[in-house]
């Protein structure tokens, strides 16, 4: 099957910046996929790429079997949603929804019925006539939305979309976009930086840093299974371990991280399980999360609220299961 | 600790006293009372233009509605729409519509002219080259009015450069044949409406660059990458999204070279034919023929031309992306 987009060797340099630097990929066609990294790790280089607002260094780019290099955005399938949505001010709300068929030449009263409906699908019929500046955050994010989807692209690009909304919003948001893909059936690609909404929504991950790729996987794989150092750190801060540290409870020299929530933490100065001091605590309403000093090594638990707490610099025992003991691919 | 050492806790009081004396009541009171501040701010600019600029506007449009007595060349102070009919005389009404139709090419060209260089300069100048790009523009109003017209006189004549730099791409041809031409042509470029034309274009150029520039500056370039990711070419961007946006500044652009050349006087007494621009029919009225209230007409043509103007773009919805 030919994938939706595919990268091979795909670079693009800044000068002597390397913001994408020989990225593999392949995304298939239908699959809900997010692109996860912290700011500057190229993840919104590799979606404007798909765009066709950048053109490859080196490398190739095929969307949907195609090739894409020198194709300018406007020969391409496919529509992007802009981080602040980029709504023309000078259009009302259907006129936004209703320019890409615009430009395709579509008779007026066929591209505002199509625009209608796009509105609607996004839940806001009778919006149309409404400057964007009229809208609220929420509601221009689903314009924008609706703008790109009345298109029926191939791949649906997303930067960031919900980097500007408050939470409650979000999570909305969230369930809303993911029951949106599942129904049209279309290639989501999804930038973000919060790997919460990565995991929560994605078929597929790949995290981002310094250009390239870190790992590919399913959301389970990249929470449970990271790769290396960076991974595990990144998505859902899991406490990294030193090789010295794992060779103790697995025997091999090598990286390992263990999940905050797997560290169980006991009163008192003896036990079997490692010696530490409570530093300090922080809580989360559910949860409550625990900073720990075990001889030097900083660690972090996640406790249910509730469970009976030491004092901030008491003595405790740390234990875990050793199943949860992950170890890295990465080198000593 | 460390915190105490670099911010160490000091004993100064919750709320500071006034620093006394005129200037401390002074502030006090404005911060109290800003709109006083504001009336003494506005108080010399507006009584400047209340009574220097409205006020002799008045007595000019006062002087209009006066006639000339055509036998003692004395002003009769009666109320009179005659001078007004005198507008209509052929001769003047041809005066009205040469500087009309001289003012409606020149704004255009200078629109067409200003726009790349106004793009250029808001979307991908930075630094230095923005610098250079003020610098280019601005440079030219820094000269004398005057110095300048004339160094065109000398390029556009018929020993000048522009004709030696033609001959010897021997292009002359295409001079010559222009040149011939009715209307447009004439004897040489400086003797013709296409040198006025050209020096005009040149003279209010930046007037209509700024402005552009200040408007693409505020369009976000997302918006130009949207247009192109909805499926829009470039021709299509610039037709729905950049003019529609650019409109409020290519208007503000055109009031400035639209009424500079309704109003001049000097560009085509120098440079040009022996035919009159509103400015020059002014110039003579109130001066050789001592006809005031004929200039105060000629000089109310362009303010109500003006008007005509911005309220036909207001109602095009220039200003709408404002």
């Amino acid at each position: 099957m030919t994938s939706a987009v595919s990268f091979q060797k795909v670079s693009r340099h800044f000068g002597s910046v390397r913001a994408v630097d020989a990225v593999d990929l392949d995304i298939a066609p239908g699959e809900f996929f997010a692109m996860l990294g912290p700011s500057g790790s190229g993840k919104t280089t590799c979606l404007r790429l798909i765009a066709g607002f950048e053109q490859p260094t080196a490398g190739s780019i095929s969307i949907f079997g195609e090739r894409a290099e020198g194709v300018p955005p406007y020969r391409r399938n496919v529509n992007t949603v802009f981080q602040d949505y980029a709504l023309f001010p000078h259009l009302n709300v259907l006129d936004n929804v209703a320019y890409g068929l615009m430009v395709k030449g579509i008779g007026k009263l066929a591209r505002q019925k199509a625009a209608e409906e796009a509105l609607s699908l996004v839940r806001l019929p009778g919006y149309g006539a409404r400057r964007p500046g009229q809208l609220s955050g929420g509601q221009r994010q689903r314009v924008a939305l609706a703008r790109a989807l009345v298109n029926q692209p191939k791949v649906l690009l997303l930067d960031e979309p919900l980097g500007a909304l408050d939470l409650k919003l979000r999570e909305n948001m969230q369930d809303e976009l993911k029951s949106l893909q599942k129904a049209l059936g279309i290639t989501f690609v999804f930038v973000t930086h919060d790997q919460g909404e990565a995991l929560s929504m994605a078929d597929r991950v790949a995290v981002f840093n310094d250009g390239k790729i870190m790992q590919i996987g399913t959301p389970e794989d990249i929470y449970q299974r990271p790769k290396t150092r960076f991974v595990a750190d990144f998505v859902g801060s899991s406490n990294v371990l030193p090789p010295d540290f794992v060779q103790r409870y697995s025997g091999q020299h090598r990286w390992g991280s263990l999940r905050p929530e797997s560290i169980r933490v006991g009163r008192g100065a003896k036990g079997d399980g490692v010696a530490a001091r409570l530093v300090s605590t922080n809580y989360l309403g559910a949860t409550t999360r625990l900073a720990l000093d075990a001889d030097g090594l900083r660690l972090h638990a996640i406790v249910p609220a509730g469970t009976a707490m030491p004092e901030e610099g008491e003595a405790v025992v740390l234990t875990f299961n050793r199943e949860h003991l992950h170890l890295m691919d990465e080198p000593t | 600790m460390t915190l105490d050492a670099a911010m160490p806790r000091t004993t100064a009081p919750a709320i500071l006293p006034g620093s006394g004396g005129l200037r401390g009541t002074l502030s006090d009171l404005f911060w109290r009372r800003p709109q006083l501040l504001l009336l003494l701010m506005l108080l010399p600019p507006v009584l400047w233009l209340g009574i220097v600029y409205i006020g002799s506007l008045f007595a000019l449009l006062l002087q209009s509605f006066f006639s000339i007595d055509e036998f003692s060349g004395l002003i009769n102070r009666e109320f009179t729409l005659k001078t007004y009919g005198d507008l209509f005389q052929a001769a003047n009404l041809d005066i009205i519509l040469r500087t009309v139709t001289m003012a409606a090419l020149v704004t255009l060209a200078s629109a067409i002219i200003a726009f790349p260089i106004a793009y250029y300069a808001a979307r991908y100048a930075r630094g230095r080259w923005k610098a250079l790009f003020y610098l280019g523009v601005m440079l030219p109003l820094w000269s004398s009015y005057l110095v300048k017209i004339y160094a065109w006189k000398l390029i556009l004549a018929k020993e000048g450069i522009l004709t030696w730099l033609l001959a010897k791409l021997h292009l002359l041809w295409l001079l010559d044949g222009w040149l011939s031409l009715p209307i447009v042509g004439g004897n040489s470029l400086s003797v013709s409406f296409t040198g006025t034309f050209i020096v005009f274009v040149y003279v209010w150029l930046p007037f209509m660059i700024l402005p552009v520039q200040a408007a693409l500056e505020r369009v976000p370039g997302n918006l130009v990458e949207a247009s192109s990711d909805l499926g829009a070419s470039p021709g299509q961007t610039f037709r729905n999204v950049l003019f529609p946006l650019a409109l409020p500044g290519i208007v503000a652009g055109s009031i400035f070279t639209f009424s500079l050349t309704l109003g001049d006087y000097i560009i085509p007494q120098i440079i040009g034919t022996s035919r009159l621009f509103i400015g020059q029919a002014v110039y003579s009225q109130q001066g050789t023929a001592g006809n005031i209230p004929l200039a105060a007409a000629f000089t109310v043509v362009p303010i109500v031309i003006m008007g005509f103007y911005l309220w036909g773009a207001k109602r095009m919805g220039a200003f709408d992306a404002l």
